[in-house]
């Protein structure tokens, strides 16, 4: 049932089965009986040094589980194992002052850079606040440090930026402060919320580039949340494609994007543009919008609009992954007819 | 999908005919600190029947273009010189009635927010009648408009009972086709779609996209799109300019501006477009930052970006200057502009 990590080295996070439910409020007296089900029961696991892209529309739980894996929201149900080397915890179920620990291990990157800084703090209070938090160094020692990473996410002379407010930075600029902020504590796990996509084409990929080359020199594992297969591509050892607060499909990047075997995500890999006139694409057609998990059926999450639904999908519950080689999981009963 | 297009006016088209001729279009915003030069010396032709994208990242005035070709831009804009002719006739001399009676009969747009510009207190059905009861007075009896504006709910995808419901009761890609559905209201000659799938998921954006290609092509509609999506652009366009600080620097067939962009910065846009399709190229990233408009670099506005810039890139500005049919491109040097080569990764 678990798609395992792709190798045998313990992987930095492993996930299993992950869990939110968002209650509907009914009116202040009545308990809440319906529940979005935002992820619903999700396995995957980070190797160290690994990337995993989380793909999907608007509404299928990425966030939800980023969110998670930070604890920023906590799980209603399920494990996420935590393990870099010195601290190896369940931190799903972890108390409330064991917290912070954990919280200086991992970091978040979001996605709107003029919306996730505070406009009164100039770049040092910013990049330095996760040290002030963890009580780490002295006022000088940070202020070292706030310009090593100023000068490691290219920002240069870090002098000349140590005191400048958000509103005097460019959205490049702004990302690269977060991304400072985010490697400030050398965490191991970063947690990136589509870090580029409020981000003009020409200055994406300087911070996709930088991105890579500090995973690679830092030895930082991300799992990267976009709905942007394109970009997922450039950044991504593995991806996960997410329907519905499920899983649907797992594999190294360039076999899920050459070889999709879950329709959902052959009509998601059809559906994407292609910057070339020349290539005509032929769009797998699948059935209505994608709808709200509330009180989901038991049966396969994507059974409405699936053109390939059978009586084998009506009749089980929703599919297990199933291995199709090469670390690629799908989970679809009829991956072999289709 | 059906066809249901048949009551709707279906034009006879000339391709060779201009629609739109935009030409030396110059405008300025006027702020405190002076003028910012959003748009300058655009030219530019819309056929009869063609589909034109102007792509660019933010702030190159391709929204102000749009907005400036419809007469709907705020109160601090200012047209410097230049001429928008729809048919021979110039809007920018008409009285702001007669431009009213142009939008939505002649012209529709369809903007990026626009699925979220619906009052919430009216059925969508009856916003798109106010449409027809400003421009066809009193030649549509009710019955005639909810047949037609059914007609228009069938050719852009939505069930016909949706025209009874209210802008809640619609998801945002719906939302975004009954935008559509109102643009085709009055069947305009040309629809302008700023950003117009941006905001929707990219299943919905492919469909709403090949809707809105269909229906061009049955209608013999134009369409000027506005994106900065280059993958959107590269599929659902003729002809496209690229914009960089209000200036127009390339403009050609589509086809011929993917395969051999002489512009550097076009070339350098494509360079860094990633695509999930073929081999993995490499990314080239852009040096720098676009310029302040308010002081606009001297000579060519690329020139402290350009890798291929010379000493009079920095003092002379260069024409946009056609260079193959059809294909015009702003810069000194485009015959340096290398082809654009495949390096992979790994």
């Amino acid at each position: 049932m678990t798609a395992p990590a792709p190798a045998r080295i313990k992987p930095l996070v492993e996930v299993t089965d992950l869990e939110k439910l968002f209650p509907i409020s009914r009116g202040m007296f009545r308990a809440p009986n319906e529940f979005v089900h935002a992820v619903d029961g999700i396995n995957f696991a980070i190797a160290p040094g690994e990337s995993l892209g989380l793909v999907g529309e608007s509404g299928c739980g990425k966030s939800t589980t980023g969110r998670m894996l930070v604890k920023l929201l906590d799980a209603t149900d399920g494990h996420i194992q935590f393990n870099d080397g010195d601290y190896e915890r369940d931190v799903a179920n972890v108390s409330r002052t064991e917290i912070k620990e954990f919280r200086s291990r991992v970091q978040m990157i979001f996605q709107d850079p003029y919306e996730s800084m505070n406009p009164r703090r100039t770049v040092f209070d910013t990049v330095s606040e996760p040290l002030a938090v963890q009580k780490v160094g002295t006022i000088p020692e940070r202020e070292e440090r706030v310009l090593e990473l100023l000068g490691l996410v290219g920002l240069t002379p870090p002098e000349n930026f140590l005191f400048r407010y958000p509103h005097e930075l460019s959205g490049g600029q702004r990302q690269r402060v977060a991304i400072a902020r985010a490697l400030v504590m050398n965490p191991r796990f970063v947690v990136a919320d589509e870090p580029t996509s409020m981000l003009d084409v020409s200055i994406r990929i300087s911070i996709m580039e930088l991105m890579t080359e500090l995973a690679d020199r830092l030895g930082v594992s991300y799992l990267y949340i976009t709905h942007d297969l394109a970009v997922a591509r450039y950044m991504c050892d593995r991806i996960a494609v997410m329907y519905l607060g499920k899983i649907v499909e797992v594999g190294p990047t360039e076999e899920i994007l050459a070889n999709p075997r879950h329709p959902y995500t052959r009509a998601l890999l059809s559906a994407v543009p292609i910057p070339d006139p020349k290539i005509k694409r032929t769009p797998v057609e699948i059935k209505g919008g994608i709808s709200k998990a509330i009180n989901p059926t038991s049966e396969c999450r994507f059974i409405q609009r699936c053109p390939f639904a059978a009586q084998i999908c009506r009749e089980n519950p929703h599919p297990d992954m199933f291995d199709v080689g090469e670390q690629h999981y799908a989970a679809c009963y009829r991956i072999n007819e289709i | 999908m059906t066809l249901s297009l048949e009551n709707l006016q279906t034009r006879r088209i000339d391709p060779n005919q201009p629609l739109l001729e935009v030409e030396n279009l110059v405008m300025h915003y006027k702020i405190k600190a002076g003028d910012v030069s959003a748009v300058d010396n655009v030219t530019f032709t819309i056929h009869q029947g063609e589909a034109v994208g102007l792509v660019g990242e933010s702030g190159c005035g391709k929204t102000s273009t749009a907005l400036a070709l419809l007469r709907l831009l705020p109160a601090n804009a200012e047209y410097m010189s230049g001429e928008v002719r729809l048919n021979g006739e110039d809007l920018l001399q008409l009285t702001e009635d007669e431009m009213r009676e142009r939008r939505w009969k002649d012209i529709a747009m369809v903007f990026q927010g626009a699925m979220n510009s619906w009052n919430p207190v009216y059925r969508v059905g009856d916003q798109i009648r106010e449409v027809l009861d400003t421009h066809f007075r009193g030649q549509m009896d009710i019955d005639t408009q909810t047949r037609h504006i059914e007609k228009l709910f069938t050719a852009v995808g939505l069930p016909v009972e949706m025209v009874d419901r209210y802008p809640h009761e619609f998801s945002g890609g719906m939302r975004q086709r009954a935008v559509i559905a109102m643009a085709l209201a009055c069947s305009p000659e040309l629809i302008i779609a700023d950003e117009p799938t941006t905001a929707l998921d990219v299943i919905v954006q492919d469909q709403i996209l090949r809707e809105l290609k269909r229906i061009q092509a049955e209608l013999g509609m134009s369409i000027l799109y506005i994106s900065h999506d280059i993958a959107v652009i590269a599929e659902v366009t003729d002809s496209l300019g690229v914009m960089y600080a209000g200036k127009l620097v390339e403009y050609g067939p589509t086809s011929e501006v993917f395969s051999r962009p002489r512009h550097p910065y076009a070339y350098l846009l494509l360079r860094s477009t990633p695509s999930i399709t073929g081999p993995r190229r490499k990314l080239a990233p852009l040096e720098g930052e676009p310029p302040d408009l308010l002081n606009p670099p001297s000579g060519c506005r690329f020139h402290p970006r350009c890798p291929f810039a010379t000493e009079q890139c920095v003092v002379e500005e260069p024409p946009l200057a056609e260079i193959s049919g059809g294909h015009r491109v702003a810069c000194w040097n485009y015959e340096e502009v290398p082809e654009l080569e495949m390096e992979l990764v790994r």
